[in-house]
């Protein structure tokens, strides 16, 4: 029997009102939230089988390509667990990632940055955790490019992550960062998180051990959703 | 020294940008032939059971303007009060609905629009009954953390009036916001819900 999800740390997230951000500042509720525990409303969520995936789903440099090319840019691999706050794995979690191009370059009608389109990439693809909460996939590192927030800004290279767990109350998205960037602590989106160590947990690491020799680097990003109550003791009002 | 609490920290949240749709709807935003179709289209088929509802509304920021660039995903129980889920302990849902779905707003004119049924009444963890409501949950380039908030329905006053977490709102226009008012369209019932991100009307977010 397991009870209510832990309450989100709220000091740990980035606030919703960031003036750093600018597109935060009309968005960002101004009312305290409403804090109640968990309903099964929230405790459930959508599951998603492996038959949802297509054998390319997890490889970016293929699964948009056309006639057996590839997308360009520096080849790697990223690999990780997702766990839950009790640190289990949280297996058939679907993983859903999108990026831009090697060049910087997002595919998106909206999308004005003058780096090129790289006709081999679409930058999407997702994946499903096994028993152990592993997922992988393969693509070409992004660039960094330039957006309108102040004159000069930057976002460092990243990958956005969506991600489900077995509760819509752990339904999170957030962004993975590269070892050893610079950029990373420049950025006024990564400055929405008030806590230098929880930025650091976006920090995906260069694992040598599972580069591939002669074809791509490897970097490790592992990914925690909220962790739920056991039950040890339960206050039951009567009747229930 | 104390024993450690071995629990880790929940990754910390990032907006999900202007661009969420690449990833969560590529064929929406013309990244096709990666996968058929985009997840979350489809709610109701022709064997689920329940009464059939539209369920519709925009997204408006502090200065009244729409906003267009959203994602909006929902999660309800089906007629009887059960979550399609593995998770779900009470019984065993229609399989015939899938309880969750997903949809950009639209660019045009901002609207986002489901086709689902009127879910059934679910528990509430202290006992009783929660009235129907829908789980809605809104990302967004500026959001730096997905906001929850639910729709209740407004032609339910006699459950929404015993409703634990409607209950939980002393003011009655911020309470107001929680609850979708009915209207008809070609005979089908429609639930208009505006969601108020700032300003005069903001919406109930929640922290659940």
């Amino acid at each position: 029997m397991s009870g209510a999800y832990f309450q989100r740390d709220r000091d740990w997230h980035p606030p919703a009102l960031t003036p750093g951000y600018k597109t935060s500042v009309l968005r960002a509720p101004r009312q305290a939230l409403l804090s109640m525990p968990t309903t099964p409303s929230e405790e459930t969520g959508p599951v998603f089988g492996h038959d949802v995936l297509g054998p390319l789903d997890n490889d970016l440099i293929r699964n948009f390509a056309k006639d057996g090319g590839e997308a360009i840019g520096q080849r790697i691999v990223v690999y990780g667990r997702v766990l839950d706050e009790n640190a289990r794995p949280v297996a058939g979690a679907l993983v859903e990632f999108w990026q831009a191009n090697a060049g910087g370059r997002y595919r998106h009608k909206k999308e004005s940055y003058l780096a090129a389109i790289d006709p081999n990439f679409g930058g999407c693809g997702r994946a499903i955790t096994d028993a152990e909460g592993r997922y992988a996939f393969r693509t070409v590192k992004p660039g960094a490019y330039p957006w309108p927030n102040g004159v000069n800004d930057w976002r460092p290279a990243h990958i956005h992550f969506s991600v489900f767990g077995h509760a819509f109350a752990q339904r999170l998205i957030t962004q993975m960062y590269f070892e050893g960037d610079p950029m990373i602590w420049q950025c006024p989106i990564v400055k929405t998180i008030p806590d230098p160590a929880a930025i650091e947990r976006l920090v995906a690491a260069l694992d040598r051990h599972e580069t591939i020799p002669m074809d791509s680097l490897a970097y490790k990003f592992d990914i925690v959703l909220r962790g739920r109550r056991s039950t040890l003791f339960e206050n039951r009002m009567e009747g229930n | 020294m104390v024993q450690r609490l071995d629990y880790l920290k929940e990754s910390p949240s990032q907006t999900a940008g202007p661009y969420v749709h690449i990833g969560t709807n590529p064929n929406w935003v013309e990244i096709t032939g990666v996968w058929k179709d985009d997840l979350g289209l489809v709610l109701v088929g022709p064997e689920t059971v329940g009464e059939r509802i539209l369920v519709e509304g925009r997204i408006i920021d502090g200065s009244g303007a729409l906003v267009r660039d959203a994602l909006v995903e929902i999660w309800q129980a089906d007629a009887a009060g059960l979550h399609n889920s593995p998770t779900e302990t009470r019984g065993t849902a229609d399989p015939a609905f899938a309880g969750w779905a997903r949809q950009p707003v639209s660019d045009a004119d901002g609207l986002f629009r489901f086709e689902t049924i009127r879910p059934g009444r679910v528990p509430f963890s202290g006992g009783g009954l929660q009235a129907p409501h829908v789980t809605v949950w809104i990302v967004a380039r500026g959001i730096n953390l997905g906001l929850h908030t639910r729709l209740y329905f407004g032609d339910e006053a006699e459950a929404n009036s015993v409703d634990p977490l409607l209950n939980r709102i002393p003011d009655p226009v911020r309470r107001a916001t929680l609850v979708a008012p009915r209207t008809e369209r070609d005979g089908m019932p429609v639930f208009t819900f505006d969601i108020r991100l700032q300003g005069d009307g903001e919406t109930v977010f929640l922290d659940m």
